[in-house]
């Protein structure tokens, strides 16, 4: 057994709350840049263009990329030999949630009561957390802010089997393009197929933490992902919504068995702020 | 072109889908929570916290400003959550919003009809946009924290029209300029 102390998650989660508030990732820069030279739309190079100099603005200034600064998700995977002392482990991640977004200068977006007094809980408090226990005896942390804009743009269809492929491109490309420019496009279109409602939506998600454009290694899931991306591209939606060819930065599509009689199509958009940051204990 | 504010009719009359402005002088800051708020005032008979004749509105909730800055990175909020308040808000003079996204049928019918314009502002370039910021008030409803109304004094603050008077829609125009079929 490897001890592991609440301290040093409550740090942790705090440090990784800032900088990934500040800083945009390296592979999601380089999809901005190609993204510019691909635009043929003048307005729509000008917007990628800013989104490029905001980047270096809020790192350099330290300062939050955006002003939605999300609800904090956080992934966990635990390993199964580690020892966690000295506190309760959603409390840890609580608190460095309350603690990043406080002396990191972050908005605090979260309200209680959802459908009737929705007051603001003032700490970015609760994160939606979510726990995997795997081998080993470490603890990888990764911190997601989800922008209510682009959050808000999710949509979850139970597919006849019957549908397919096409029925699958068919809802996605229906969802990006009814979202128009609300999710702050370019996107990354997260999208998870099989499992039940949740487990699809849990996949879309988890998608967006993928490497900017990397593709499946299942050849024919990598298929299907150019295919969407095209399609998408197609929209015509652009930058920001003002018209353009760069749509969506990339689309990450995973895949989970499912029901005999079920086809589950999840999408999650990600706006072009695509912050997530992860730390290895 | 660049605008000073408050917006006259003339002003908006030069207003054109497309055109990209830089707009000068005091704007307001309201989002979802300020804006029920201020439809409960003006259910109950009672004035707004601003006189909205001829003002802007700019959906915002920025983050928390550093010592020695007047605002945190603000960006703007997706301004179809407004759609159910903002024809009110141009009943009672109201001549200008600035957020991003489309707005619905009847928000624009409204525009035309009270002669305002919706502007959008490049969401996510948060930082960037906080430097066209000189100064910023809390003037109402202070307990909402980042929902909070305020006032702002902005420089060249850049926008681009989306809808104006005349029924043109940026995002629509811009759209079919550049979509292609398979």
């Amino acid at each position: 057994m490897r001890e592991i102390g609440y301290q040093e998650i409550v740090d942790t989660v705090a440090r990784l709350s800032m900088e990934v508030n500040y800083y945009l990732g390296d592979d999601l820069l380089a999809a901005l840049r190609r993204a510019k030279e691909e635009e043929e739309s003048p307005l729509g190079r000008e917007v990628l263009d800013q989104i490029l100099e905001n980047a270096q603005v809020a790192a350099e200034e330290q300062m939050p990329l955006c002003q939605d600064t999300g609800m904090t998700v956080i992934y966990l995977e635990l390993g199964q030999e580690v020892h966690l002392v000295g506190g309760d482990l959603t409390e840890a991640v609580n608190e460095g949630v309350r603690r990043g977004y406080e002396e990191g200068y972050l908005r605090k977006s979260v309200v209680e009561n959802p459908f009737s007094a929705r007051m603001n809980t003032k700490d970015n408090t609760p994160a939606v957390i979510h726990t995997e226990i795997v081998p080993g005896d470490r603890l990888k942390i990764t911190v997601l802010p989800k922008g209510g804009g682009s959050e808000n743009m999710s949509y979850l269809k139970m597919l006849s089997p019957a549908a397919g492929r096409q029925g699958v491109i068919d809802f996605v490309v229906e969802s990006v393009h009814k979202s128009g420019a609300n999710p702050c496009p370019p996107t990354i279109v997260g999208v998870g197929i099989g499992g039940t409602a949740d487990k699809a939506m849990d996949l879309a998600k988890r998608s967006l933490l993928r490497e900017v454009g990397a593709p499946h290694p299942d050849p024919e899931v990598a298929e299907l992902e150019g295919d969407i991306l095209e399609a998408v591209n197609r929209l015509g939606i652009g930058p920001m919504g003002f018209g353009g060819q760069v749509t969506a930065l990339a689309v990450h599509v995973d895949t989970f068995p499912t029901h005999i009689a079920s086809l589950p199509v999840a999408v999650n958009l990600q706006c072009h702020s695509a912050r997530h940051k992860s730390a290895v204990l | 072109m660049r605008v000073t504010t408050p917006l006259t009719d003339e002003v908006i009359e030069k207003l054109h889908a497309g055109d990209k402005v830089t707009i000068t002088g005091t704007i307001y800051v309201g989002r979802d929570a300020a804006h029920k708020r201020m439809m409960e005032a003006l259910d109950k008979g009672e004035p707004l916290p601003f006189d909205p004749q001829g003002q802007i509105i700019y959906y915002m909730g920025p983050a928390p400003a550093k010592p020695g800055q007047p605002i945190g990175s603000a960006g703007p909020t997706t301004s179809y959550r407004l759609d159910p308040y903002t024809p009110r808000l141009l009943a009672e003079g109201l001549k200008g919003m600035m957020g991003k996204g489309n707005r619905s049928q009847k928000v624009r019918e409204a525009m035309q009809k009270y002669k305002a314009v919706y502007f959008a502002v490049v969401g996510g370039a948060a930082a960037l946009i906080a430097k066209r910021i000189k100064s910023a008030q809390v003037i109402a409803y202070e307990d909402l924290g980042p929902e909070a109304l305020r006032r702002l004094e902005v420089e060249d603050f850049p926008a681009i029209v989306v809808n104006d008077i005349y029924g043109g829609d940026a995002y629509e125009e811009g759209k079919t300029r550049y979509a292609r079929t398979a």
